[in-house]
């Protein structure tokens, strides 16, 4: 189900300070963070984000269509490189 | 015969139940035309008066996108997932469930036909 409008969009504070000391700062920076739950808000577009998927920071340009989305779901947590050929079945 | 949103030919059925052959256009959103135009349950497609199909032709262009532009704004929607490089997009590329479903089993319908792995059995 979708989140009660009246709440507004979820968003980890810290977040907030750390896009603004990004801005202040110039330099464009990979901003460190784990919070992937949180919403992705409109003063973020422009900003790269380093989303952690557990193992490392994934760079995440933020882009004014990502508004709305969760940082989660661009920093992919499961790597899948296929099944391995059957051994038995090789050699026969 | 008549024609309502592009190519779409119902036949002598019922109207709100004609109407559902448009892609777009279910039951409820059927029963929201017949209703709005005051048209009876009972009346079939080929006792529409000319009127009458000019004001469902019209309600359904105003009101609802249909056919062609439903397709479109869908596949749009899916394409939007797919370039913005989202979790979600990826399930589309891969041709996978989109909405945290099991795949260990199951998931046929996006995966389509089981297909056989080789020598799995003695």
């Amino acid at each position: 189900m979708t989140r009660s409008v009246w709440k507004g969009p979820f968003v980890d504070g810290y977040l907030l300070k750390k896009a603004d000391a990004a801005r202040a700062s110039t330099r464009s920076e990979v901003i460190k963070i784990w919070s992937r739950r949180s919403t992705i808000l409109p003063q973020f577009v422009g900003l790269t984000f380093g989303v952690y998927n557990g193992q490392k920071h994934i760079p995440v340009a933020v882009s004014e269509e990502m508004v709305g989305h969760k940082f989660g779901e661009f920093a992919p947590t499961r790597t899948f490189y296929g099944h391995a050929a059957d051994k038995k079945a090789k050699r026969r | 015969m008549a024609r309502i949103a592009g190519v779409n030919i119902p036949t002598n059925k019922r109207v709100v139940i004609a109407l559902q052959y448009i892609h777009g256009i279910g039951s409820k959103k059927a029963e929201e035309i017949t209703t709005a135009l005051n048209i009876p349950a009972e009346r079939r497609v080929a006792q529409l008066t000319d009127q009458e199909v000019l004001q469902i032709r019209e309600m359904i262009d105003r009101d609802y996108t249909v056919e062609g532009d439903l397709r479109r704004e869908v596949a749009m929607n899916i394409k939007r997932l797919m370039d913005l490089g989202s979790y979600r997009g990826l399930r589309h590329r891969r041709n996978l469930p989109v909405r945290g479903q099991r795949t260990h089993t199951n998931a046929r319908t996006r995966k389509g036909k089981a297909k056989p792995i080789a020598g799995k059995k003695k």
